[in-house]
């Protein structure tokens, strides 16, 4: 296969400039939304430019990875160039140029790809805020991708960063984009805030990267450790990983900072679908495959990614498990999935990590879109408990059916694209000559069987089972509606609607379910490599993509070549690695599928007596109530860090207001008004008393000048 | 200097000055007097008159203690802005008369603060 111990060396390709294109048309296309933004544009012109622009730079990625040859460095313009001596520490370069090689074309495809689905799906789903705020929601879109496309193509860190806070700023402003209602706002905020604190961690990162190898660009970086190798322990160096990391989990919804991404479930569905699910938050996947040459050296820092992983993806399936939201479900599994993926990274398979990426990005877009469709059709209804068999319901087969698709993917069903993908994590963590690897690989596999177990609880709730519905609260079936939120309002409403009796589901048009369809087919296609790979014992595409880049040469560790055995014989149960992990994964995933039939569709009574008696015993009650209460990770937050940020500002507010304002501002101002008294009935308006005055000032002044002369005369 | 005004002062026994002096303090204090007790505008304008004439005696005064006609040229100026300002000011006085119908400088005393 491809030899070890050395990364592709980049050509500089200035020919190949025409893909800078890609990131070029979504920021014109950006630029033409926010016109149509200007101009009020009632129709739905800034959609029809988006999904042009997006498709087209979709062809010039297609096109791009069609003539590849190599890894190349594209040169577009220069940026920054700082030079303040001759020495290697003595000059800086951040240009805008493009590294291009298979790691990047394999997340642009991707990216581009499902943007452009998204957007078309979007522009029916927004279709009530035309003229409103279609074309700002599209220039948010734009200048995503604009971002997503500098993050994944940008040659050196810098360009990284760009992209990074770019997505970040999409992120916000499609969060808050219905800014009327506060929980949007509130929720846009802390995605943007809890970013911040990774950002600062990346941002340290960069600058410890510059300090210690003098160079921001990817290809003299990995010149540079190639080099090195395993010399440098500084403390310095070994802390960068950990630095860089913390920007990843920031971004990628890891312990400890995941709360974010469930919140930011109150932007519109396609956005969560796209930045949410898909593509933005696998970031973090791509900075540390990226760097993983880098992440090598550091045995420590790739365990560390590993155990939060892993630790993430049990602790958010768990809550999971127990919401009600359809849309905080999936929020809750894309963290989850997200850490099985750096589970993946940590043990050492950017593979596994890779391709996991890659069939969630498919089958969790169309989980959140399905979940859209419901919410655009049920005036906003998301409650697994208000919604049930909508399979039977004429204009929801096409929802229903591909959600299915979506649920079985999530759940790893054995000969899924996810069950190939998710078995490439588990096998190299299982397979690993590290024991607290072996133990997060089993931790991934009970994991798993919770996934399928809360995935398929949401379709047996919404899609099967006998039919009944109520309707949400929002009048337009729109996510975006005026309503303060929750409570007594969305009584009144779905009491008037029932008064009515008039409420019928807005069933999705053609837009919704093409795109549906085309989802439900890519999440199939995407299996294709593992199945040839399977099937027809040919290379895995997917392999090979992340092969010929740099992320490869960290696959370097005992045991890699997923596929067969090494020369060990690791074991699964007493079985041959693969034999066994296949029937350890099929048993979870069908086991977890058959508990939530039986809970959610056999007997929907039972998982109400199952949670009472768990609530009846006092030594278990704490695992539901934890569940439901989200572990209290945000409370716990809130406890450890704003409120002890409140009392300071109320502290400080409390002695600005008192002590700078009180004493020094209003206290200084005291003096001239005090004298100011004492002087003014001096002043009443009677002409006398001016005459008085004036008598008496100048008979004071003949007196101390005649004492004075007096004086001198004596 | 101090030495020569104490020489002036020896040469001031000249009883004449004394007295003219002791005349501008008796117009300038009846002038204050009458500007202080009185609300009728126009006899205050006629006392300030007074205490002004006071200030023009001490002048001529003293400019016949120093032997000095700068003095009495002074004195002569001020006399012709008095007048010039006599006018002016009993101008006002008939203005703000025609605004309240009333000759008490009471009347304005809301001009001044609180």
């Amino acid at each position: 296969m491809i030899p070890t111990g050395s990364i592709p060396q980049a050509v500089i390709a200035p020919e190949l400039s025409w893909i800078g294109l890609a990131l070029l048309l979504p920021l014109l296309a950006a630029v033409g939304c926010a016109l149509c933004c200007a101009l009020r544009v009632k129709g739905k012109a800034a959609a029809i430019l988006t999904i042009v622009a997006l498709a087209a730079s979709f062809g010039i990625i297609l096109k791009a990875y069609s003539s590849y040859t190599g890894p190349v460095q594209v040169p577009i313009f220069q940026w920054l160039t700082f030079q303040w001596g001759t020495g290697t520490f003595q000059s800086f370069t951040a240009n805008c140029a493009l590294y291009i090689d298979t790691l990047t074309l394999y997340w642009m495809l991707f990216v581009t790809g499902l943007g452009t689905l998204i957007t078309i799906y979007a522009s029916e789903y927004m279709e009530g805020e035309c003229g409103a705020g279609y074309s700002r929601f599209f220039f948010g879109i734009c200048i995503f991708l604009f971002s997503m496309g500098a993050l994944v193509m940008g040659d050196n860190l810098i360009m990284l960063y760009l992209g990074w806070e770019g997505v970040g700023l999409a992120s916000y402003l499609l969060i808050g984009y219905d800014y009327s209602r506060p929980s949007a706002v509130a929720a846009a905020k802390k995605a943007f805030i809890m970013n911040r604190i990774g950002d600062l961690g990346l941002a340290f990162g960069i600058f410890m990267l510059w300090a210690n190898y003098g160079t921001v660009q990817y290809s003299e970086l990995f010149a540079a450790m190639n080099k090195g190798g395993q010399s440098s322990v500084d403390w310095d160096v070994s802390v960068i990983p950990f630095l860089l990391m913390l920007g990843a989990f920031g971004k990628s919804a890891q312990i400890p900072l995941f709360t974010w991404l469930p919140d930011a479930m109150e932007g519109p569905t396609p956005v969560s679908a796209l930045i949410h699910a898909a593509t933005m938050v696998t970031a973090g996947v791509y900075l540390i495959a990226r760097m993983y040459p880098f992440f090598e050296l550091h045995p420590q820092a790739l365990a560390t990614v590993a155990w939060v992983g892993g630790l993430t993806a049990l602790l958010a399936a768990t809550i999971g498990m127990a919401q009600y939201d359809i849309k905080r479900v999936f929020a809750y599994s894309t963290i989850s999935q997200l850490g099985y993926m750096f589970l993946g990274l940590g043990v050492g398979t950017t593979f596994g990590a890779c391709y996991h990426t890659l069939t969630h990005a498919f089958f969790k877009a169309l989980l959140f879109l399905t979940a859209g469709a419901i919410m655009h059709g049920f005036a906003g209804q998301l409650d697994l408990r208000k919604l049930s068999g909508l399979r039977h319901i004429p204009g929801w087969r096409i929802v229903s059916w591909t959600m299915l698709v979506g649920c079985l993917w999530l759940s790893a069903f054995p000969y899924t694209a996810a069950f190939f993908s998710k078995d490439a994590i588990l096998l190299q963590a299982l397979t690993s000559v590290r024991a607290d690897f072996r133990f997060l690989g089993w931790l991934g596999l009970f994991t798993a069987a919770l996934t399928a177990y809360y995935t398929f609880r949401v379709w047996f709730r919404v899609c099967a089972g006998p039919t009944h519905f109520e309707p949400g609260s929002e009048e337009h079936h729109e996510p975006t509606d005026h309503h303060s939120d929750g409570g007594h309002d969305a009584k009144a409403t779905v009491g008037a609607a029932k008064s009515h009796g008039a409420f019928h589901p807005h069933a999705p048009r053609w837009a919704i379910n093409g795109v549906l369809l085309i989802l439900a087919v890519g999440a199939v296609v995407v299996g294709v490599p593992a199945y040839e790979h399977v099937f027809a014992h040919k290379e895995n595409w997917a392999q090979q993509m992340i092969a010929g880049s740099s992320a490869y040469q960290g696959a370097g560790l005992p045991g890699e070549h997923s596929a067969e055995p090494s020369e060990n014989h690791p074991t699964v149960l007493g079985m041959d690695a693969h034999t066994g992990l296949t029937v350890v994964g099929c048993t979870a995933s069908i086991g977890g599928i058959l508990i939530a039939w039986y809970l959610h569709l056999h007997s929907r009574k039972s998982a109400d007596q199952l949670r009472a008696a768990l609530l009846r015993r006092w030594w278990i009650r704490w695992v539901p109530i934890c569940m439901e209460n989200k572990w209290y990770v945000d409370e716990i937050y809130h406890v450890c860090f704003r409120l002890p940020m409140w009392l300071g500002g109320q502290i400080l507010n409390f002695g600005d207001r008192h002590f700078l304002d009180g004493v020094l501002v209003d206290g200084l101002a005291k003096i001239p008004i005090a004298v100011g008294k004492v002087f003014r009935p001096l002043y009443g308006g009677a002409l006398q008393g001016y005459a008085v005055t004036m008598a008496g000032g100048i008979a004071l002044v003949l007196a101390w000048v005649t004492w004075i002369w007096l004086r001198g005369f004596n | 200097m101090n030495q020569e005004l104490a020489s002036g002062f020896t040469i001031a026994a000249n009883a004449s000055i004394a007295v003219a002096l002791a005349i501008s303090a008796l117009l300038f204090v009846i002038g204050l007097v009458g500007f202080l007790c009185r609300r009728n505008m126009i006899i205050m304008f006629l006392c300030t008159e007074l205490m002004f004439q006071g200030a023009a005696l001490a002048m001529i005064a003293f400019a016949r203690l120093r032997m000095d006609v700068s003095g009495q040229v002074f004195v002569i100026f001020i006399l012709t802005v008095a007048a010039a300002e006599a006018a002016l000011a009993l101008g006002l006085v008939v203005l703000l008369y025609r605004k309240r119908e009333t000759l008490s400088a009471d009347a304005w005393s809301e001009l001044g603060e609180s």
